[in-house]
């Protein structure tokens, strides 16, 4: 076990070299593409000389950064919910967005769309990531509500899933109501939400996705060990003096968190959350204590290649990402499945 | 020594277990037998603090189970049930060492966790398996890295409290001689002076035979409690089981067994 903890620390280690690699890629190419030194005079001007920036630099800074960054972030928000959501459900085919978050977080964004266009507030850019956020709040708390059962007040984990499914295909059908009776570019910019993309990001969103990434991290990996208890089932981890009501509310607690406020700031991305955990588990194992760790590195490093797929593609136009990670992720999740020593 | 006073428990109008009372001593196999729906796994999984009856007192020793915390009732109490499914591949080994978690200092095993994980693998003959991926097995050996898992937990005594195991229909998935050798591993093992066991099995036979106390439930309340002599008597079994067997006296082991027809 020692020896499978050093594994742990080395593949994680690995994964981060591999992820700082990919980050100064998607910092560097884009639609202006910076060499390292450019990017060593725009830092150096901003923090140390009083020289006024040049356009390029302030590109560099305001926006090519923060979107690197962002990208790395909203990429561990959705590995690390993924792998609390499947390891929670004790399903393998569970992704983040399942109780309802991400679906609610597109809802609130598609109202903002059409009402805001038809009310006139356009005005403020904080608006959009406010009304995906109670969007995929209060999504998230009707799944719940509507799961508490009748006889005994508790929510079963199967009654959470089929439930979490049900809002799921209704904020669906209120988006899919709501673009259709959107004008063009409302409708237009609907569709694109729910395709994703950083293209937003700036150091305030940095922030306040970073919170969220660090914070919930370091909670779900205080409780990878209760996380692992529970893969042998609820009364098997009681057994082990493991609180299940008590976990599976902090656990939905941190993955409503971690996904509501990464999905308001770059709309739905979808994919990443499901196939990080399953890709990790192939490498080294189902140890929560490895994957929620492991998925928070390699879901950044998968998201920021992604975009930068995103940009360079079709450059100086950019892609959703949410195409990206779909067209790359199904091959690689079908070709995992079809390994036979990753067995269910 | 584990007391249970007055536990009911229903869900609706149906009481599961209704009014049962009764004593368990440490070193003894007690085992509760019982047609489906008797409230065996019920009364169990109350005893093992997994399920709060609606009215009643469990208590371990002189302490009642609900003062316990989370994990220092799991240091003392271990349960095994019929068939654990495990969605995602992990080996043997790190399965049977969750038993040691509620004894993990930090999230990793220290030296005598690995040294007990090793320990509990060779008495259970599982430590071949032990780099096998869990979903691999077959029933039998799975059941087997269960119980080896369960036994981790209450390995070693601990210095002020007794030790409780709880078996929940342990042989379901276990074929004859794996049956034989379990029952007689968890005799062994509830042998220890300061070891209480309580167990539910379904099959009469291996019942008589390991038992030290039989109590026999009939919907949801105690109908027999005591030897196996004394509990499986020809008036008895009919009226509760509604079967008549033949009671034979078994020579070679000095028990009973029960012939059906």
């Amino acid at each position: 076990m020692t020896a499978h903890r050093r594994e742990d620390r080395a593949i994680v280690a690995g994964l981060a070299a591999v992820m700082l690699v990919g980050a100064a890629a998607s910092v560097g190419f884009g639609a202006i593409d910076f060499s390292p030194g450019d990017m060593a005079s725009a830092v150096w001007r901003a923090l140390f000389s009083g020289d006024p920036l040049t356009l390029n630099q302030r590109i560099f800074l305001e926006l090519r950064v923060p979107r690197a960054i962002l990208g790395l972030l909203v990429g561990a928000c959705l590995g690390v919910g993924g792998t609390l959501m499947q390891a929670l459900f004790r399903n393998p085919i569970v992704e983040p967005g399942l109780v309802g978050t991400s679906s609610g977080a597109a809802l609130g964004a598609s109202l903002f769309f059409v009402l805001g266009a038809a009310l006139g507030f356009e005005a403020s850019v904080w608006m959009l990531p406010v009304a995906a956020c109670i969007g995929g709040v209060v999504a998230t708390y009707l799944v719940f509500a509507l799961a508490r059962s009748g006889h005994d007040g508790r929510s079963s984990i199967v009654l959470l899933l089929l439930t979490g499914l049900a809002v799921n295909a209704l904020c669906l059908s209120g988006i899919g109501f709501l673009s259709y009776i959107a004008r063009d570019p409302q409708a237009r910019s609907i569709i694109y939400w729910n395709l994703g993309t950083l293209s937003g990001g700036n150091w305030t969103s940095v922030g306040i996705v970073g919170v969220a990434t660090a914070g919930g991290t370091a909670l779900a990996l205080f409780h990878a060990k209760q996380l692992n208890a529970l893969m042998i089932g609820e009364d098997e981890a009681t057994a082990l003096g493991v609180n299940v009501g008590r976990l599976k509310w902090i656990v939905l607690t941190i993955n409503v968190l971690m996904v509501a406020v990464a999905t308001a700031f770059t709309g739905v991305i979808s994919f990443v959350g499901l196939i990080v955990p399953h890709i990790l588990r192939v490498v080294h194992g189902s140890d929560n204590r490895f994957l929620i760790a492991g998925s928070a590195v390699l879901g950044a490093t998968l998201l920021s290649v992604a975009d930068l797929v995103a940009r360079l593609s079709l450059r100086p136009a950019e892609l959703p990402i949410g195409i990206v990670t779909s067209v790359v992720g199904v091959p690689v999740f079908l070709s995992l499945l079809r390994r036979r020593e990753y067995l269910f | 020594m584990l007391h249970a006073r007055n536990l009911t428990h229903r869900i609706g109008a149906k009481a599961l277990i209704e009014n049962v009372t009764l004593d368990f001593e440490p070193g003894r196999l007690h085992l509760l037998i019982g047609p489906n729906g008797a409230g065996k796994s019920t009364l169990v999984k109350a005893l093992a603090r997994l399920l709060r009856p609606q009215e009643g007192t469990v208590r371990y020793g002189d302490v009642a189970v609900e003062s316990f915390s989370d994990g220092a009732l799991a240091r003392c109490r271990a349960v095994l049930s019929q068939a654990v499914e495990v969605a995602f591949p992990i080996p043997v080994r790190d399965l049977v060492m969750m038993g040691r978690y509620p004894h993990f200092r930090g999230s990793h095993p220290g030296a005598v966790d690995e040294e007990i994980c090793d320990e509990v693998m060779r008495f259970f003959d599982v430590i071949g398996l032990a780099d096998r991926i869990y979903s691999t097995l077959s029933g039998g050996e799975r059941q087997r890295v269960n119980f080896a898992r369960v036994l981790a937990q209450v390995w070693r005594p601990s210095p002020e409290d007794a030790r409780y195991l709880f078996l929940d229909e342990p042989l379901t998935f276990l074929d004859v001689r794996h049956q034989i050798q379990f029952m007689k591993q968890v005799r062994a093992f509830g042998a220890r002076p300061d070891v209480v066991t309580v167990g539910v099995v379904h099959d009469l036979n291996l019942a008589a035979r390991f038992a030290d106390r039989l109590v026999l439930l009939d919907a949801g309340r105690v109908a027999a409690d005591g030897t196996p002599e004394e509990v499986l008597t020809g008036d008895r079994l009919p009226a509760v089981f509604q079967i008549t067997p033949v009671i034979v006296r078994d020579p070679s082991v000095g028990g009973i067994h029960l012939v059906f027809h």
